[in-house]
């Protein structure tokens, strides 16, 4: 075999490239997704006969590095059990060598494509909401995201909000995690899924000065690589950004921002930490005070913008009250003639 | 599940990391020099020659003599002692190099028979010559730099391609597995133009049972990924440049 053709070199691509499953209990259906680390395959759970997405190295890593990353992430992912982190179903080395872990197979679009379809602001918002309340589990657990993007984020069918590739995120020290409303913070600290009391998962660590994350949803810390002094507020600052991305016309195509809500994506987003909101529960609970109609923290009101919200809030009791007094007003006006 | 291995399972699948030729290529211990460059001739010899017949429209013979004393050159004057990974790819290095060198010969120049006793590496300018008429009715390269890249690319691909699947054959020769090589041979090689065969019939074919088909095919792959790499890597200087590299030669590039 002197000459290999074309095709002959295509086929031998796909065969390098594709993942050994064989001696698993997974077949191999398709690659659907390529990224920095590695690639996402469709396969079949034929144990269990569900399909799974099965994310796995490309090529050897020689200096481990990736695949001690790949590894971690499949810990995280492991430790995170809820209803917005994908949940893991096996992970190991295949027989060539390279890392993988399986995990369950999400149908639906990334936020990006799924928001530039219909969706209305009310509905974007909701979604955002349950953005924060898996962030905000998260960080009670010890675990920074570094990587928040609407590219990272999935929608399903069913209402389904996951955020997706953990592969870069931080695993706190314990002194460091944010503690859930009515839980001592000991209590936290000896939870079992508190990733932070394990040291030997902290590896491999991300060294000083390394920038890991996305330009745009990137905080300013973060893009300076000062990866020790990094902490929740750097996933605030992504979900200040996911925000802006889901409700700013310039990026959007929808009517007016509300100010409210600008102001919301503008306090997550500002440069100082500090001056940033202190969890994402508690950025959640500002978008859902704009919801109900109610004052956000971010936006101090003056007097006419108090009585529009109020306005928009009760606007059919004011209607019915008006109609009544219209009505009313007439009749007595017609009695009296 | 035996199957889900432990995270960190077994480890030391992967050879250990093979000496970067490129580097070697520098070193002042001749021995290694001189295999490193070896290792850059067999790689490049013939994507090179093919470059010449097609970029520079050199005869057969023109393009023997040429690529025999351009690989003299790039030895006896270090050319890869200013290539810099950072600034360029090794391909792209080395057709610039091979530009420079084209333009800067007289074809009346001498026809060196140099470089003998430096390099080992058989260049079977006949074989080369073959593929190039082969391929060369499907050829359409337009006349700019990008598409001689690609070019350059395509042929180091089926290049190092050929001298892995070579590699493999005398693997499975020498532990007694010809068959595994035949049916990788017969799967993923043959283009004799009739449709690929399933597994059914190779189990027929070879007389063996349909999954000996499937985990025969999968020891060949593995191995072949395994010696693709590793020829691959003795072309780079770094593990992110391999990294790189590999992703691009299995098509697995960022979507």
């Amino acid at each position: 075999m002197n000459w290999l053709s074309d095709e002959a070199i295509a086929r031998l691509r796909t065969a390098g490239a594709e993942p050994a499953l064989a001696g698993t209990r997974y077949r191999l259906i398709e690659r659907i997704a390529s990224g920095g680390m590695g690639s996402v395959y469709l396969a079949e759970d034929a144990t269990l006969g569900r399909r799974v997405a099965i994310k796995i190295l490309d090529v050897p890593d020689s200096s481990g590095e990736l695949a001690a990353r790949l590894q971690r992430e499949a810990h995280i992912l492991a430790s995170l059990e809820h209803p917005g982190i994908v949940p893991v179903h096996g992970a190991g080395t295949l027989a060539d060598g390279r890392v993988f872990y399986a995990m369950k197979f999400v149908e639906g679009e990334r936020l990006d494509r799924f928001s530039e379809r219909a969706s209305t602001l009310p509905g974007r918002l909701r979604i955002f909401q349950r953005i924060c309340d898996t962030v905000a589990f998260a960080h009670t657990r010890g675990v920074l995201h570094r990587d928040l993007k609407p590219e990272n984020i999935m929608t399903g069918p069913f209402g389904e909000v996951l955020v997706m590739d953990w592969g870069v995120a931080k695993i706190l020290p314990a002194k460091q995690i944010s503690t859930p409303a009515g839980m001592p913070h000991d209590q936290v600290r000896n939870h079992p899924g508190t990733l932070a009391m394990d040291s030997s998962r902290t590896a491999p660590k991300t060294a000083h000065g390394a920038v890991l994350g996305t330009p745009g949803y990137m905080a300013p810390e973060q893009a300076r690589g000062d990866v020790e002094h990094l902490d929740e507020r750097a996933d605030i600052y992504s979900l200040g950004a996911i925000l802006q991305f889901l409700v700013v016309p310039s990026a959007r195509g929808t009517q007016t921002t509300p100010r409210a809500l600008i102001a919301i994506a503008r306090k997550a987003m500002d440069a100082n930490p500090a001056a940033r909101y202190a969890s994402a529960s508690e950025l959640g609970q500002d978008i859902a005070r704009y919801l109900d109609g109610l004052p956000v923290l971010a936006y101090p009101e003056n007097v006419f913008q108090r009585i529009a919200r109020w306005a928009a809030r009760y606007r059919m009791a004011i209607v019915l009250v008006l109609t009544y007094l219209v009505v009313r007003a007439l009749l007595i006006f017609w009695f009296r003639r | 599940m035996k199957e889900d291995t432990r995270i960190g399972g077994p480890s030391g699948k992967f050879p250990a990391t093979r000496w970067s030729a490129v580097v070697a290529a520098r070193s002042d211990d001749p021995l290694e020099r001189s295999r490193a460059l070896g290792a850059i001739v067999e790689a490049y010899w013939k994507p090179i020659y093919k470059y010449l017949r097609i970029r520079w429209n050199k005869s057969n013979e023109d393009a023997k003599d040429v690529t025999q004393e351009f690989l003299a050159e790039l030895i006896e004057k270090d050319y890869l002692s200013d290539f810099d990974p950072a600034k360029a790819r090794l391909r792209t290095f080395l057709r610039v190099c091979v530009d420079h060198f084209v333009a800067n010969q007289t074809k009346a120049a001498n026809r060196l028979k140099r470089g003998g006793d430096v390099l080992h590496v058989a260049l079977d300018f006949e074989g080369a010559e073959a593929e190039f008429v082969c391929a060369r009715s499907a050829l359409t390269v337009a006349a700019s730099a990008e598409s001689f890249d690609e070019y350059l690319e395509r042929e180091f691909v089926r290049n190092l391609f050929t001298l892995a699947v070579a590699d493999l054959r005398a693997f499975c020769g020498a532990r007694g597995k010809l068959h595994h090589f035949q049916l990788f041979e017969r799967y993923d090689l043959d283009d004799s133009g009739t449709s690929r065969p399933s597994y059914a019939e190779l189990a027929q074919e070879f007389g063996i049972a349909v999954t000996d088909v499937t985990n025969h095919l999968a020891f060949a792959r593995r191995e072949f990924r395994r010696i693709a790499l590793e020829r691959l890597r003795e072309m780079t200087c770094s593990a992110a440049e391999f990294r790189r590299e590999a992703r691009a030669l299995l098509g697995v590039e960022s979507a």
